[in-house]
């Protein structure tokens, strides 16, 4: 079986945000960059049915800046084969990503794309869906049970308050949710590994979206609050103010 | 005039609070340039009595589209249902709840016509004709203002930020063609968990307990004060306790679990990691209760309690239940 997982570099979880003073962005500076957390379910998901069935290969496609060649050569160090890089400078709307994502896949002989279920920088939850429709594919997204049977797939996706079972064919778009799997982390050997694998990059121009970006601010911050008190002893203080003074009781 | 579309979801036979505030939302944005507000509702035959409900929240025009199948969430069939009735209509904007049928469904749309979407809207506004949104990044670390071109905009909204209109309108139901759609997915099963237990996406407000809860034998002393505080309560988890096992990950509240914006939060033993406040800081009320006067999670609290949570929580249950229920 041959998968494309696509992986997206993002600021890792406990960044703390800052906006560049105007506005345009987040600002770099100090900044950790990780493989997108659900990509790994991802990944954890294709090199692991590879390494069970002794056959087939993972191919890591990412779309983002030069540096994005790290998160890629993570991924092969978790076991993919070969990985290809999408260049491209600034952020982008899920629209134009999946387009670019979609046409570097077109044509490959791929019996599973699987993505993480968001970015957890945009936090868009989009590109796999569209990535589906643009190449007319099965999509089923935010799955913790994948069970593939030939060409038949059965998925668990994870909904309010349970989980609905969906049946596709292959090939098919599966967007990866925590629960999935455990996700390996890179051995030794795989880090020398991935040194050797091929990784090719090439530059993409991505098209003009149709919603504009004109801004990003921080939150204000949180009205200064009060400790009601200590203990036991200050619980009545505390539900007497959520109800009379917060209103929420 | 351009009027403005919403994806209602019928839940045994009443439309979900968030479709409603979805439906309320189209409303706004129709009235603004003087069109109509119509809704998408689907579902096994007999939706349509349902559906005769969103009249009484501000929908003048309910398109039905009815079959066996549709008794379960269908994708695909929706995307191009919806997608086609914006071809033919006059629409500025395509509305979902940003729920799991939302979230799946508004990305197709935007795709088969080409729009971008915006996920997880919490402010809507028009500027100089064009629908300006707001909306977080970073599991809200950043909140985000985007323009869309002219053309539908497409989006999803965070649930309990807009509120429902309960405005009587004209409420004509129109049936759905259906005709040659077919999914390339088929939904087969809906395995409920635990009804009696509302979704953290979906509560009004929320538990959670973290490491200071010091195991999962601890968590009937949270259940308890859910119970206490009623039926829209539920129960969340710091990643923490995820990632130990001794809570399901649906419960997780956090940047790689579930953002939420409750009216109340409790965060009982878990001292605030930046990926927790991220996904619980837009909470209306927070009350943090943890043995650790300098947890990070007192920065964010509108109401802070020190103390040991084994002794803090059945008063605390007590006396809500009797500031809720008299007794």
């Amino acid at each position: 079986m041959n998968t494309i997982v696509c992986v997206k570099r993002v600021p890792d979880s406990a960044t703390r945000v800052r906006v560049t003073p105007d506005g345009a962005g987040l600002d770099p500076a100090g900044v950790k960059y990780v493989v997108n957390p659900y990509d790994e379910f991802a990944l954890e998901d294709a090199i692991r049915r590879k390494e069970e069935a002794g056959e087939g290969k993972v191919t890591v496609v990412a779309l983002g800046p030069p540096q994005t060649a790290e998160s890629i050569r993570q991924a092969l160090a978790m076991g993919a084969d070969e990985g290809i890089l999408l260049a491209c400078e600034g952020s982008h709307d899920a629209l134009s990503v999946a387009r670019a994502l979609a046409d570097e896949i077109r044509g490959r002989e791929v019996d599973l794309v699987l993505f993480g279920k968001q970015a957890i920088d945009d936090d868009n939850m989009q590109v796999p869906q569209m990535v589906a429709e643009f190449l007319g594919l099965p999509c089923a997204t935010v799955v913790v049970g994948l069970e593939i049977a030939g060409r038949d797939a059965t998925a668990r996706r994870e909904v309010e308050g349970g989980h609905e079972v969906v049946e596709f064919s292959l090939p098919a778009v599966v967007s990866t949710q925590k629960g999935l799997n455990e996700p390996r982390y890179p051995s030794l050997k795989g880090i020398m590994a991935a040194k050797r694998k091929p990784l090719d990059e090439r530059e993409v121009t991505l098209d003009a979206p149709s919603i504009e970006f004109l801004r990003l601010d921080e939150p204000p911050a949180p009205a200064a609050g009060r400790i009601v008190g200590k203990g036991a002893d200050a619980v009545p203080e505390l539900v007497r103010a959520l109800r009379d003074e917060a209103g929420v009781l | 005039m351009p009027g403005a579309l919403a994806y209602a979801e019928i839940r045994e036979g009443t439309v979900s609070r968030a479709s409603r505030e979805a439906v309320g939302l189209a409303r706004r944005i129709a009235a603004d340039a003087g069109g109509e507000t119509h809704v998408v509702a689907l579902g096994p035959p007999g939706t349509e009595a349902a559906a005769a409900q969103l009249a009484g929240f501000g929908a003048d025009r309910t398109w039905v589209g009815e079959s066996e199948a549709l008794a379960l969430s269908q994708p695909d069939i929706a995307a191009a249902a919806i997608a086609r009735l914006v071809e033919a209509g006059d629409y500025d904007a395509v509305i979902f709840a940003a729920t799991a049928q939302g979230r799946d469904i508004a990305p197709r749309v935007g795709a088969r016509l080409g729009r971008s979407v915006a996920s997880e809207v919490v402010e809507c506004r028009r500027e100089d004709g064009a629908i300006v949104v707001r909306r977080p990044m970073y599991a809200g670390k950043a909140i985000a203002t985007l323009r869309f071109t002219p053309g539908p905009a497409v989006m999803t909204i965070r649930a309990n930020v807009f509120a429902p209109v309960e405005e009587s309108a004209a409420g004509q139901v129109s049936s759905l063609d259906l005709e040659g759609l077919e999914g390339r997915v088929r939904t087969t099963a809906l395995e409920q968990g635990d009804r009696d237990r509302l979704d953290v996406s979906e509560a009004t407000t929320i538990v959670s307990g973290g490491r200071g809860m010091q195991g999962p034998e601890h968590w009937p002393l949270l259940e308890a004060l859910v119970e206490a505080l009623g039926d829209e309560a539920a129960l969340g988890a710091s990643r923490a306790v995820v990632d130990a096992g001794w809570r399901p990950h649906g419960e997780q509240v956090g940047q790689t679990g579930k953002t939420v914006s409750p009216n109340l939060y409790f965060a009982v033993g878990i001292s605030g990691a930046i990926q927790h406040l991220a996904g619980m800081r837009t909470a209306k009320v927070i009350v943090a209760i943890n043995r650790d006067a300098d947890a990070p999670i007192f920065g964010v609290a509108d109401y802070g309690l020190v103390g040991d949570v084994f002794e803090v929580l059945p008063a605390l249950t007590d006396a809500v239940r009797e500031a809720r229920w008299g007794s």
